[in-house]
C-alpha cells in the first residue's frame, strides 16, 4: 500500500510534495499548430516512458520531467526531425528502457524470433490436426 | 474479540481444508470410504467458516476498528461507508483473504451442487481444491494475517488512496477474483479427472458450466477494470499492456480456449489433452498473476505489497501447484492422448484453430510481459509496451477472427464447402469491400483499419447461426454463443474506432473561452472550489455544444484529498450513442489561464458494452447448458421410471 | 502419446526456467534508477545562463577546458540535495572542481538554498526546462557526473552523495585526469 501511495504521490505531483516552482515547458501542455505533426507527436509520446512515474508514458504523465520531454518531442518535430530520430535521441541518453517499442538488438532478438516460432508451431499443430478428407466412418474415437 | 473470532474461523477453515485433502486422498484408495465421506461436508463447512472470517473483516472495516493493524493502515473514519467496505480488499492481506474465501466458496459450491461425477472423481477434485487452498491458507495465516492487532490503537487511520475510493473499485476486484479464483475449480476438476482417469465427455459436460461461470465473471472483472482505469486515472487510456493488466488477461485467454475445448470434448470426445492442459494453465496463470503483482519484481502502476519474502512464499506455492499438476499430467498422459484428425471444414477443426490462436496470443503476452525481467538478470533494461503487443498479437488475432466469423455455422465432424459457400463468399466480399473503402476514405493505420473491417465481418458472421432457425425455439445456449460472438465484434469496433478516430485538445483557457474538438465545443464558464466528505476540489463548469447546439454541461475537477494527501483528477464524461467527450481539468498557469484537456472518443463506450455482451453471452450459455442438463436428467428419469413400470407389469402378467 | 510427453516435459522445463528467473529476481534489490547511456560520450553542446548573480553560467566549452570536473545536477526544491551538501563541500576541499546545473529553479530560491547549505560551485547554469538534464541522460535530482578534461562523461552517481561515496568519486575524478 505504501508503495502505491508513494507512486501516486509522484504521479499526481501535488503542491504538497517537494515541487519546482517554475511553470511547465512551453510545449508540455500545448499542442503543435499543425494537426498532422501533433498527431505524430502524440503517437511518439505514447511510446516513450516517463522516467519519474515509470509505469506511464510521457503522454499520460503529469510529472514536470515528462512535460519537459514532451516539449522536446514537439519542438524537435516542429524543427523537422522525424519521430525515429527523436526516439533515437532519447535512447542514446537513457537506453532502451525509455522506449516502449523494443528495437532488435543482441539482447532482444528472441522477442522478435519467438513469435515466428510460435507461428510455425501453430501451423504444424493445425496441419497435424486437420485433414482435407471428411472422416469416412462414424467412430467412437 | 471480534478480530480474534475472525482469525479463529480462518484457522478452523484451514484445518477443514486439511481434512478435506485427507478425505479426498483416502477416497482414492481402496477401502478408504469411511473418511472419504467427510470430504463434501468438510468443503461445505470450510466455505461457511471462511465466509464468516471475511464478513468479520468487513465488519472491522465498517466499524473502523483501529486496533486492527490492517484497518489502521488502510482506512479512515471519515470515509463513506461504501468505501470503508471496499477498502477491505484494497490492500494485500484483505485481498488474499478474499482469494481464499472465493476458493472456499467455489469448493463448497461444487460439493453442494455437483452430483453428476463418479464419486471418486469428485473426491479427487475436492482433494485437489483443498491442496491448493491449504497453500494459500498457510500464506495468509503465517505471513499476511489480516487480523493482526496493534498494541496501541492510533487516533486515526492512514486512509485509503483516493484513486481507490471509487465505485469502480467496489466492482472490479471482487468480480475479477471470482473469475480468477473460480478457475481453480476447473484446475481441480481436471486434476481430479486425471487422477481417476475420467477425462470423458460426461466429465466435460459437468465441468462446462463451472468454467463458463468463472469465465463470465472474469470477463466482467476485466471490462470493469478497464473502464475504471479509463475514467479514474485521468488520461483516457483503457488498456496499456501494463504487467498487471496482462496478468488478468492471460487467465482469460486460457479460460476462453478452455471453454471452447470443453465443448469439443463434450460433443466429440476429442481434444482431451488440450482441455486438461488449458484447465491447468488457466489457474496457473491466475497464480502467476498474483505472484507478479505482489512480488514487486515488475514495474507496474498496480503493484501491491512489495515484499520479497511474501513473493518467495507465493513462488513456492506456484512451484508446488503447477509442478504437481504437470507431474500428474505426465504420469497420466496415456489416458488423454489421442491423435484423431479433424476435417478442416468442421466445427472441431475451427475450434482447434481457435485454441491454437488463443494459446499463441497467451504465449506472446507472457513473453512480452516477462522479457524485461529476463534481460534485467543480465543488467540490460528494456521496455516492452503497446508498440510490440499490438501488432504481434494481431498476427494471431486477425486470422482467428476470420475463422470466428465462419466457425459457428460449421457442422460437427465434417461439412461441405457447397453448404457454406454463400456465407463464406459474402463475408469475404464484405471484408474486401470494407478494407478498401476504409483505406480510401480514411487515412487510418493498418491495425485499426483491419480491426474495423473484421469487426463488421464478425458481427455479420456471429448472426449467421440464426439464419433459417426459429428464433423462438432456439436453445438458450445458442443465443449465448451468438450474443458473445457479437459482443466480440462490438468491443473490437470500439477499440479500433477509438484508436483511429480519437481527437485530443489541450488548451490554456480563460473564463469564457471556447474549445473545439471534433463535433463538440466547450465553453469554460467558471472555475470554483467545492468540497466533499474527505476532499476539496477545484471544479470547472463547461457548457457543451454538439454540432453547434447546446447540449449539457460538464464539471471536471482537480481534487485534493487530505488522508493521505494526494491529488486526483475527476474527469467529466459526456456520453452520446456515438462516443464520449472526456474532459479533464489541469493546473492553473501563471497568467491565470486554466489547463483544459478534452478528448473526443468516437464509439469508445462500445468497448465495455461489447465486454458486457460477451459476459452476457457466457451467462446465457451457462443457463442454457444447466437447463438442458436438468431437462435431460428429468427426461432420463422418466424413461427409466417407465421402463421399471413396464417390467413390473410384464412380471405381473407372466406370473 | 510420445509427442504429448515431450511437449509436457518441455512445459515443465519452461516452468522451471520461469520459476528460477522469478526466484533470482526476488533476490535482487529493486532498482528504480535509470542510468544514463551517455557514459563514455562527450558532453553535448549547450550554453546555460547564470543561475545566480555570484557565479558565471555553464557551457559545454567550460567542461572541455582541460580539467576534469564534477557536474552536480541539483535544485533548491530537492530534499536529498540538502543532505549531500556537506559531502560536496568535502569534495571541494579535497581539490575537486564542482560545477552545478540548477533544474527548474528561480534565482532567489537558489540563492536561499546556497546560503543555508553552502556553495561549492565555481559555475552554476540555470536549466529551466530540463533541456540539458535530458541531453545528459539524467533522470532526476540529485545526480553527479564526472567529466574529464576533454568534455567526455566518465562516471555517473545517481542520488545524493553519501559519506562513503566520497572516496569513490574522488577516485573516479583522479582517473579522469584531475
Amino acid at each position: 500500500m505504501k508503495r502505491l501511495i508513494a507512486l501516486l504521490a509522484l504521479v499526481l505531483a501535488a503542491p504538497l510534495a517537494a515541487q519546482d516552482s517554475l511553470p511547465p515547458a512551453p510545449y508540455a501542455y500545448n499542442q503543435l499548430e499543425d494537426p498532422e505533426l501533433e498527431r505524430k507527436a502524440h503517437d511518439l509520446m505514447l511510446t516513450l516512458r516517463c522516467l519519474k512515474c515509470q509505469s506511464q508514458s510521457i503522454a499520460d504523465s503529469d510529472a514536470p520531467m515528462a512535460g519537459d520531454m514532451r516539449h522536446q518531442v514537439r519542438t524537435r518535430l516542429a524543427a523537422g526531425e522525424t519521430p525515429d530520430q527523436i526516439r533515437t535521441w532519447m535512447i542514446e541518453r537513457y537506453g532502451n528502457y525509455v522506449s516502449y517499442e523494443p528495437r532488435v538488438t543482441a539482447t532482444t532478438w528472441p522477442l522478435f524470433v519467438i513469435p515466428f516460432v510460435l507461428l510455425l508451431i501453430a501451423g504444424l499443430i493445425i496441419r497435424g490436426r486437420l485433414t482435407r478428407k471428411a472422416p469416412a466412418q462414424e467412430g467412437a474415437e | 474479540m471480534i478480530a480474534e473470532f475472525g482469525l479463529a474461523a480462518l484457522w478452523l477453515a484451514a484445518a477443514l481444508a486439511g481434512l478435506q485433502l485427507f478425505a479426498g486422498f483416502m477416497g482414492l484408495r481402496p477401502g478408504g470410504g469411511g473418511i472419504a465421506v467427510l470430504a463434501r461436508p468438510a468443503a461445505l463447512v470450510q466455505a461457511l467458516l471462511c465466509g464468516i472470517s471475511f464478513l468479520v473483516l468487513l465488519w472491522l472495516f465498517a466499524r473502523t476498528d483501529l486496533s486492527v493493524a490492517l484497518v489502521a493502515a488502510n482506512s479512515h473514519s471519515a470515509k463513506p461507508l461504501i468505501f470503508k467496505l471496499s477498502g477491505t480488499w484494497g490492500n494485500h492481506e484483505g485481498s488474499m483473504l478474499l482469494w481464499v474465501t472465493v476458493m472456499a466458496l467455489a469448493g463448497g459450491l461444487i460439493a453442494f451442487i455437483e452430483r453428476r461425477l463418479p464419486e471418486k472423481t469428485m473426491l479427487a477434485t475436492l482433494g485437489a481444491q483443498a491442496f491448493v487452498a491449504l497453500g494459500f491458507y498457510a500464506f495468509l495465516l503465517f505471513s499476511s494475517n489480516p487480523f493482526e492487532r496493534l498494541p496501541v490503537a492510533p487516533m486515526e487511520g492512514n486512509g485509503l488512496n483516493p484513486l481507490l475510493q471509487d465505485i469502480g473499485l467496489a466492482f472490479h476486484p471482487p468480480t475479477l477474483y471470482f473469475g480468477y479464483v473460480g478457475l481453480s475449480v476447473a484446475f481441480s476438476f481436471v486434476v481430479g479427472a486425471l487422477l481417476t482417469r475420467q477425462v470423458t465427455p460426461e466429465f466435460a459436460r459437468v465441468m462446462r458450466p463451472w468454467v463458463l461461470g468463472a469465465w463470465c465473471l472474469l470477463t466482467v472483472g476485466i471490462t470493469a477494470g478497464s473502464y475504471w482505469a479509463y475514467y479514474e486515472l485521468g488520461w483516457g487510456g483503457w488498456w496499456f499492456w501494463d504487467p498487471v493488466e496482462n496478468a488478468s488477461l492471460m487467465p482469460w485467454l486460457a479460460a476462453t480456449a478452455l471453454l471452447h475445448s470443453v465443448s469439443v470434448l463434450a460433443a466429440r470426445d476429442a481434444l482431451r489433452a488440450w482441455t486438461v492442459m488449458l484447465g491447468v494453465i488457466a489457474f496457473s496463470m491466475s497464480m502467476v498473476g498474483t505472484f507478479l503483482v505482489r512480488s514487486g519484481i515488475l514495474t507496474s502502476v498496480h503493484a501491491f505489497a512489495v515484499d520479497p519474502e511474501r513473493g518467495s512464499f507465493i513462488l513456492a506455492l506456484l512451484a508446488l501447484n503447477i509442478g504437481g499438476a504437470l507431474a500428474i499430467f505426465a504420469t497420466r498422459a496415456g489416458t488423454v492422448a489421442e491423435g484423431e484428425r479433424f476435417s478442416v471444414l468442421s466445427r472441431e477443426g475451427a475450434l482447434v484453430i481457435n485454441n491454437v490462436a488463443l494459446s499463441a496470443i497467451l504465449g506472446i503476452v507472457l513473453l512480452g510481459t516477462l522479457y524485461p525481467l529476463l534481460t534485467e538478470a543480465f543488467d540490460v533494461r528494456v521496455s516492452v509496451g503497446p508498440p510490440y503487443f499490438n501488432p504481434v498479437s494481431a498476427i494471431f488475432l486477425f486470422p482467428m477472427l476470420v475463422v470466428l466469423a465462419i466457425g459457428p455455422i460449421l457442422r460437427w465432424r465434417g461439412d461441405s464447402f457447397a453448404r457454406i459457400r454463400m456465407p463464406v463468399i459474402s463475408l469475404g466480399l464484405l471484408l474486401l469491400v470494407s478494407i478498401i473503402a476504409l483505406w480510401v476514405i480514411t487515412g487510418i493505420g493498418i491495425l485499426p483499419l483491419l480491426g474495423l473491417a473484421l469487426a463488421l465481418v464478425v458481427a455479420v458472421g456471429s448472426l449467421l447461426p440464426l439464419r433459417g432457425r426459429s428464433l423462438r425455439r432456439l436453445p438458450i445456449a445458442v443465443w449465448g454463443m451468438v450474443i458473445a460472438h457479437f459482443g466480440v465484434a462490438v468491443a473490437l469496433f470500439g477499440m479500433a474506432s477509438d484508436t483511429a478516430f480519437q481527437q485530443e485538445r489541450l488548451v490554456a483557457a480563460n473564463i469564457g473561452d471556447v474549445v473545439e474538438v471534433g463535433p463538440w465545443s466547450a465553453q469554460l464558464e467558471s472555475v470554483t472550489p467545492v468540497a466533499g466528505p474527505n476532499w476539496t476540489a477545484i471544479e470547472a463548469s463547461l457548457t457543451l455544444f454538439y454540432e453547434g447546439k447546446e447540449v449539457t454541461t460538464a464539471h471536471p475537477q482537480a481534487r485534493s484529498c487530505w488522508s493521505p494527501p494526494t491529488e486526483t483528477s475527476e474527469v467529466a464524461l459526456t456520453t452520446r450513442r456515438n462516443g464520449q467527450l472526456y474532459t479533464a481539468l489541469g493546473n492553473q498557469a501563471e497568467d491565470g489561464r486554466w489547463q483544459l484537456r478534452l478528448w473526443w472518443k468516437p464509439f469508445v463506450t462500445w468497448i465495455w458494452f461489447g465486454g458486457l455482451l460477451i459476459a452476457l453471452g457466457g451467462a446465457l450459455a451457462l443457463v442454457g447448458r444447466v437447463v438442458g442438463d436438468i431437462r435431460r436428467r428429468v427426461a432420463g428419469k422418466k424413461i427409466t421410471d417407465r421402463k421399471a413400470d413396464q417390467e413390473a407389469l410384464a412380471a405381473e402378467a407372466a406370473s | 502419446m510420445k509427442r504429448l510427453r515431450i511437449f509436457l516435459w518441455g512445459l515443465v522445463g519452461l516452468a522451471l526456467f520461469l520459476f528460477g528467473l522469478f526466484a533470482y529476481q526476488l533476490t535482487q534489490p529493486k532498482d528504480e534508477f535509470v542510468e544514463s547511456a551517455m557514459i563514455g560520450q562527450p558532453i553535448p553542446a549547450f550554453d546555460l545562463r547564470p543561475a545566480i548573480a555570484d557565479r558565471p553560467g555553464l557551457s559545454s566549452a567550460d567542461l572541455a577546458d582541460g580539467n576534469a570536473k564534477l557536474v552536480n545536477i541539483f535544485a533548491s526544491w530537492c530534499v536529498p540535495c540538502r543532505a549531500e551538501a556537506p559531502h560536496l563541500e568535502t569534495l571541494r576541499m579535497s581539490g575537486a572542481e564542482i560545477v552545478g546545473i540548477a533544474i527548474r529553479d528561480r534565482e532567489e530560491d537558489v540563492n536561499r538554498f546556497l546560503a543555508v547549505y553552502g556553495n561549492p560551485f565555481t559555475r552554476i547554469g540555470a536549466d529551466d526546462i530540463s533541456e540539458v538534464q535530458l541531453s545528459l541522460g539524467s533522470s532526476g535530482v540529485p545526480e553527479t557526473f564526472v567529466v574529464d578534461g576533454n568534455g567526455v562523461i566518465t562516471y555517473q552517481h545517481i542520488g545524493d552523495i553519501r559519506a562513503d561515496d566520497v572516496a569513490m568519486i574522488l577516485e573516479k575524478l583522479r582517473e579522469a585526469g584531475a
